[in-house]
């Protein structure tokens, strides 16, 4: 079996599983946000449900329209506060001590490898990179897994994604994830399970494996999993409060597909508007001047992400023709960027820097686009108006890309601005 | 059972950010979501769509954000029934759990065009388009969904059959 099938049948109470059964899965973990969990929250209630199953297994994270924009945003984080009072949720994260969920979940030690993760957010998928099976579902569904603790699930196919090959200078695991995107669409793993392995794998840094599970939606996957090696127990170590399982692939595992990437053949990647398949080697897209670049969401915010970022920008200034907004994606990670100089470095190259927040990722707050107006970003969707105005436009790549293109007031490859030796 | 209604016609990879933008969740209430919904794909949608309408698209539809706002805002503007070649998953089990059928067929998603009057047969799958006369065979929706689809969703279903959270674990719908 596949490490997913193997977590799945292992939540099912269930020693084989085969892709296409259905399963009722015990569920590790309940996420929900400010705009989901509402819907979540009523559908609870609807069903007539007066307790969650466990009240140390459900998070809510209010981080999308927060620090609240407007009032309605407010009485959103209000249903969820009240509500994580009135079943004494332990784990609700106000700002404060609060985070862009997908990268809070991690840091907090709340998802661990083996375990089962279900939020009311397509990018749950994240916590794959950590070996567990995590995905996105919808609020209702959420509402009920919150009263029962499972959830039925049908077993994917899963799909074997094998890297080789050192990395490029400037590629990190947003190219590879953007590369193997732009090979297979948007729709290429709908329904699947894909699974990232091979040496390339083995030598990413955690903050680069959670960028290339974050983006397995994007290709329409179910999940997207890395078997838990070194440098996931590094990062586990600390912070796991409670027991965790490994699993791993058998070697007879049975795939729907196996690709291979030659890494060193990947160069940094640009996603053009408006769909993330539409993705182009960032030397080849031409002269792109842009009017704002934005460095963070769930995809690309994390700590490893600010230092390449500060990196390019450390002693340079922004061109005067664009704007630079840089979002550390949790408190913890806003701290130690201060603490290495990292937002020092921001500051003085003409960066504004937000409180964690999914903000303008989305088109919600901190940074919206107008009409006509375009931004690179870090983030993980370019879709029409998903950043503003339906008029503007949204190109993705990995933070090195960004800082670069913020010096240089067009989208370049990060070794332009670099060469000079600044 | 049985719908009929007028067809829109969409294209390939319809997200969740063009079915219902994301300034518009800073609340959740249906009628407001079906004013804006496909504001940006098509402006005159939510004026000119009427109760009982029928969408069709092709791969990939609700592709995108987990927003089960989407199927939400689609359902409360009037639409009946979403017709595609494939659809993105998540946006699945968001419809069905919302009592809002869902049916796959390329052929027809191909064929029928923008304004044709379409039957469908949920129990069959069956899409008769009664504009060209042409009959086409969808995968058909599995007994246990169209039951929820009848009662307008998981919650209501749960509630009509008056079901104790305990009992809950039995007449949960085959998701995706
Ligand atoms: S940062 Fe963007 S993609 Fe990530 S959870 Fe927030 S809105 Fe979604």
């Amino acid at each position: 079996m596949t490490i997913t099938e193997k977590i799945l049948a292992a939540h099912a109470g269930k020693k084989q599983v085969a892709p296409g059964e259905l399963l009722n899965v015990r569920i590790d973990l309940a996420l929900g946000n400010d705009i989901t969990a509402p819907l979540a929250i009523k559908a609870f209630q609807e069903i007539g449900a007066k307790k969650v199953f466990q009240r140390n297994r459900v998070v809510l994270v209010p981080d999308h329209f927060t620090p609240a924009k407007d009032i309605l945003s407010a009485e959103q984080c209000q249903v969820l506060r009240e509500f994580a009072k009135s079943q004494h949720l332990s784990h609700f994260f106000e700002i404060g001590e609060c985070g862009i969920e997908h990268a809070l979940l991690p840091e907090k030690g709340l998802v661990l490898p083996g375990d089962v993760v279900i939020g009311a957010d397509s990018h749950t998928c994240t916590y794959g990179a950590l070996g567990a099976f995590s995905t996105g579902v919808g609020s209702t569904e959420l509402g009920a897994a919150m009263a029962t603790g499972k959830l039925w699930f049908k077993v994917p196919e899963s799909l074997k994604l094998l890297y080789y090959g050192k990395r490029n200078p400037w590629v990190s695991g947003k190219d590879l994830i953007l590369f193997t995107i732009g090979d297979m669409g948007v729709d290429g793993a709908l329904y699947q399970a894909m699974e990232f392995c091979g040496e390339t794998i083995q030598n990413l840094p955690m903050a680069s494996r959670f960028t290339m599970t974050n983006m397995a939606i994007e290709a329409g996957a179910k999940n997207g999993i890395i078997e838990p090696d070194e440098i996931t127990f590094q990062f586990v170590k600390s912070r796991a409060k409670r027991a965790y399982r490994i699993y791993r692939s058998d070697r007879d595992a049975i795939y729907a597909e196996i690709r291979e990437y030659n890494a060193s053949k990947i160069f940094p990647q640009v996603a053009l508007p408006h769909i993330p398949s539409n993705v182009a080697d960032v030397r080849e897209v031409g002269k792109i001047e842009i009017d704002q670049v934005l460095i963070g969401s769930c995809t690309n915010g994390h700590l490893d992400d600010l230092r390449v970022a500060a990196k390019i920008l450390k002693g340079k200034k922004i061109s005067s023709s664009l704007r630079l907004i840089v979002i550390p994606a949790t408190q913890e990670i806003y701290r130690q960027a201060i603490k290495e100089g990292l937002v020092e470095i921001f500051l003085s190259a003409g960066a504004v820097i937000s409180p964690p927040t999914c903000g303008p990722c989305l088109g919600g707050h901190m940074g919206v686009l107008a009409k006509g107006e375009r931004a690179l970003a870090t983030t993980n969707r370019n879709f029409r108006g998903r950043m503003g105005h339906p008029q503007s436009e949204v190109y993705l790549s990995s933070p090195a890309v960004a800082a670069a293109s913020a010096v240089k007031g067009r989208i370049c490859h990060p070794e332009e601005v670099m060469r000079k030796g600044t | 059972m049985k719908l009929e209604g007028r067809i829109w016609k969409f294209g390939s990879n319809v997200d969740t950010d063009a079915i219902i933008a994301a300034r518009y969740l800073n609340q959740s209430d249906p009628k407001i979501l079906a004013k804006h919904v496909m504001e940006e794909e098509r402006p005159e949608f939510s004026r000119k769509v009427r109760k009982g309408d029928i969408l069709l698209a092709e791969k990939n539809f609700g592709c995108g954000s987990s927003r089960e706002h989407a199927p939400l805002a689609l359902k409360a503007a009037g639409i009946s029934c979403i017709i595609a070649t494939s659809f993105a998953r998540i946006f699945y089990r968001n419809g069905l759990n919302l009592g809002l059928p869902l049916l796959e067929s390329s052929e027809a998603s191909e064929v029928i065009q923008e304004g044709d009057r379409v039957r469908v047969h949920l129990t069959t799958g069956e899409i008769f388009d009664l504009t060209q006369r042409k009959k086409f065979l969808g995968k058909p929706i599995p007994p246990f969904m169209q039951e929820l689809i009848k009662d307008g969703g998981l919650i209501r279903h749960l509630k009509k059959k008056r079901l104790k959270i305990k009992g809950y674990r039995s007449v949960r719908p085959r998701t995706i």
